[in-house]
């Protein structure tokens, strides 16, 4: 599955759906250190299989932008979805 | 209420994601017997409540907030794992661990569960929801649940009749076992032991739930307007006004009828054959000033109904969502919008519901902005001046214009409450780079009425207790001030002017003169700092002994008679400001642990108040409104 090429979902469009190939956080510039920042995401049902869905955006910047992970609606900023790494296409 | 286990009851605690539908489930199990510790926020405090289960054993049921993890990021889920582990200095211990999940929503939840096994106690499941679950087709195969998790599983749906059955059966069954408590091996989980966890709990949920379960189709449907960029933030703003509209217009008769009830009690008390200084004591002192307060009962009761109904239906973290790059702009966290809303009803529970931001910087911003909020204690202040000097009329055919000058007000204290985070952002963090927005969108739920009637009466008792007590001994202060000492023989001014009162407000008068403040202001500003609805109080107390039997009857009148146009607005200028109440004071000591931010919240706030009061005053009086 790491073959399948990858975006970062903090550039992707609201209608994007994929699937989690992985979460990089150091990649990010966020408020906090990286591993924190993993660990969040983890916490809300961002890990490595699970698919995503871009539902919604904000009206400033498309952000923040309202993410479908599995059965849960995340909201968060396009800056924090840039460590989360997604292959295109929700169907393996 | 007054119902308690006896302390050496065996404690279990209800832990789980937010929104999972766990104060549903303790509102169920308890009832109103439930006891809030202090300010309740939504779940922010702790909040415990006795049970007897149907074996006729006594528990006490804690509801502890809502966590993702036992890896506490803020002081709220620092709560939840310190009595989890036992870490508690209190004597809550649990002695059965019940996690609450929302079994439309399980995958989340599956890791927090797979994390509290790990804690060494008593734990079980209770899938909540049930019923919610099945409408959208999805099947749980409890038993295999329980043996692939190892522990006991209950389904129960809070809102009917016997949904707790199962689950009150299992709490007897688990503390009669009285399973040992094995030793906590929890430690903090890394990023990879999180992901083998999240892993086995996608595998166990997999294995165990049959039907496709698709995503709530109410929610979207809604969502496609109430998060829609544009549609969503004028659906946010028409909701907040229709708020505030709402305290006005919904309150006006159940005011109407407080105010003669207290009237009538007034009337009473003139008839009977007692010395005039007790009558004066009663009417004017008590029965006057706790009944100008007491008064705002309805309104109080509207506005917190707005603010939980909207947390009940799911609605808060979209607006926080809606919310989080406006509110950025000005240097506040998404996360923010929450406390700050509910500072309009009261800075205390605001103060205390900045728990949920993690980030100290962020978290100190919103502290020192929530009293900015228009507070349901400033309503008095702001309803008794509009209703006294801006006439009411309809503007465009169909708003209120007192009702828009309330709006103005409220959206002065919002947009000052932006300005100032701004330059704290600017000048004292000096821009850096904040805790990352990231908040669960929960599905729309239905509001329950009970939960909705507990929550008010809550509210409703907390707001009586203060007038009951706080506001009343101010009243007796400021009525005694206003009598003592009684004028000399052959006096010849009113009686007020040779008290206490007036000598205070005539000493502090330089102070204030500049605003267009007269004495009778300076003295109700003083026990004002008590609660802020007391300067009404106050202000009716000393007006009644001062004018005599024609100005008891409306205060409102006597101001509009007595105060210049420009003083009244000065006055309104320096209640958006005012850091006017100790207990919010109190209250920002305490949350951050010190006394400097109190200091700099008072300060600051003094600092607007005196300036925003000045301005206005001198514009008016230029505008001829002196």
């Amino acid at each position: 599955m790491s073959s399948e090429p990858t975006i970062a979902l903090g550039v992707a469009p609201v209608g994007f759906r994929g699937r989690i190939q992985a979460i990089a956080a150091g990649r990010v510039a966020a408020g906090m250190p990286a591993p924190e920042l993993e660990r969040r995401l983890i916490e809300l049902g961002f890990v490595e299989g699970a698919d995503v869905e871009i539902l919604h955006q904000g009206l400033f910047g498309g952000d923040p932008i309202a993410v479908r992970v599995a059965d849960t609606t995340i909201g968060l900023r396009r800056r924090e979805a840039m460590a989360i790494l997604v292959s295109v296409g929700a169907e393996p | 209420m007054s119902v308690t286990a006896p302390t050496g009851a065996p404690v279990v605690a209800l832990v789980g994601n937010p929104n999972c539908g766990k104060t549903a489930l303790f509102n169920a199990l308890t009832g109103s017997r439930q006891k809030v510790a202090n300010y309740p926020g939504v779940t922010v405090e702790k909040k415990v409540g006795p049970l007897t289960t149907p074996a006729g054993r006594t528990v006490r049921i804690v509801d502890l907030p809502g966590t993702y993890s036992l890896r506490a990021r803020s002081p709220d889920e620092e709560v939840t794992r310190d009595i989890v582990l036992g870490r508690t200095q209190s004597d809550v211990i649990p002695d059965l661990i019940v996690c609450v999940a929302d079994a439309s929503n399980l995958r989340l939840a599956l890791r927090l569960v797979l994390e509290l096994k790990q804690v060494g106690r008593p734990v079980m499941l209770s899938l909540n929801m049930m019923d919610i679950a099945r409408k959208r087709g999805i099947e749980i195969d409890i038993e295999k649940l329980g043996r692939e998790l190892g522990l006991p599983v209950v389904s129960s749906v809070a809102v009917r009749r016997g949904g707790t059955d199962a689950l009150l059966a299992e709490i007897d069954r688990r503390l009669a076992a009285a399973q040992a408590v094995t030793g906590t091996v929890w430690t903090t989980p890394d990023a990879t032991a999180l992901r083998r966890a999240q892993k086995e709990a996608d595998r166990i949920l997999a294995s165990v739930v049959k039907g496709q379960g698709k995503p709530d189709s109410l929610t979207t449907r809604v969502d496609a307007v109430l998060l829609h960029p544009v549609a969503g933030l004028i659906v946010l703003l028409a909701i907040l006004f229709v708020m505030f509209q709402a305290v006005f217009a919904w309150a006006e008769p159940g005011m109407d009828a407080i105010e003669a009830l207290f009237h009538f009690l007034g009337d009473l008390v003139e008839r009977l054959p007692l010395p005039d200084l007790l009558k004066s004591f009663l009417k004017d002192g008590l029965i006057g000033g706790v009944g100008s307060v007491i008064v705002f009962l309805p309104q109080i009761v509207i506005l917190f109904f707005f603010i939980l109904l909207l947390e009940d239906l799911g609605y808060m973290a979209r607006a926080a969502f809606l919310m989080d790059r406006i509110m950025g702009g000005a240097g506040l966290h998404g996360r923010a919008f929450i406390p700050l809303l509910s500072s309009f009803a009261c800075a205390i529970p605001g103060v205390m519901a900045t728990r949920v931001i993690d980030d100290r910087r962020d978290r100190l911003t919103t502290i020192l902005v929530a009293p900015l909020m228009t507070c349901s204690a400033r309503i008095p202040v702001y309803t008794l001046i509009i209703g006294a000097f801006i006439p009411d009329r309809q503007v465009w055919g169909f708003v209120g214009l007192q009702g828009l000058v309330m709006f103005g007000l409220y959206t002065v204290g919002i947009a000052s409450a932006l300005a100032v985070s701004f330059v704290v952002k600017r000048i004292i963090w000096r821009g850096k780079s904040g805790e990352p927005f990231m908040l669960e969108l929960p599905d729309y739920k239905l509001p329950q009425a009970k939960s909705l009637a507990i929550g008010l009466w809550m509210r409703a008792t907390i707001f009586l207790k203060r007038a009951g007590t706080i506001i009343l001994s101010m009243m007796i202060l400021i009525w005694v001030l206003a009598s003592f000492p009684q004028p000399p023989e052959g006096a010849t001014e009113p009686a007020i002017n040779y008290s206490l009162a007036a000598r205070i407000g005539t000493a502090i008068q330089p102070l204030t003169e500049p605003l267009g403040f007269n004495w009778q202001i300076n003295v109700a500003l003083i026990p004002g700092m008590a609660a802020r609805e007391v300067a009404v109080g106050s202000l009716g107390t000393i007006y009644a002994i001062s004018g005599g039997e024609e100005a008891t009857d409306k205060i409102a009148q006597t101001l509009s008679s007595q105060w210049s146009l420009a003083t009244a607005l000065a006055f309104l200028a320096w209640y958006v400001y005012a850091p006017q109440c100790a207990p919010t004071l109190a209250v920002i000591r305490r949350e951050t642990g010190g006394w400097r931010w109190l200091w700099v919240t008072f300060f600051y706030m003094l600092t607007l108040a005196y300036g925003a009061a000045f301005l206005t005053y001198r514009i008016a009086v230029a505008f001829g409104g002196g």
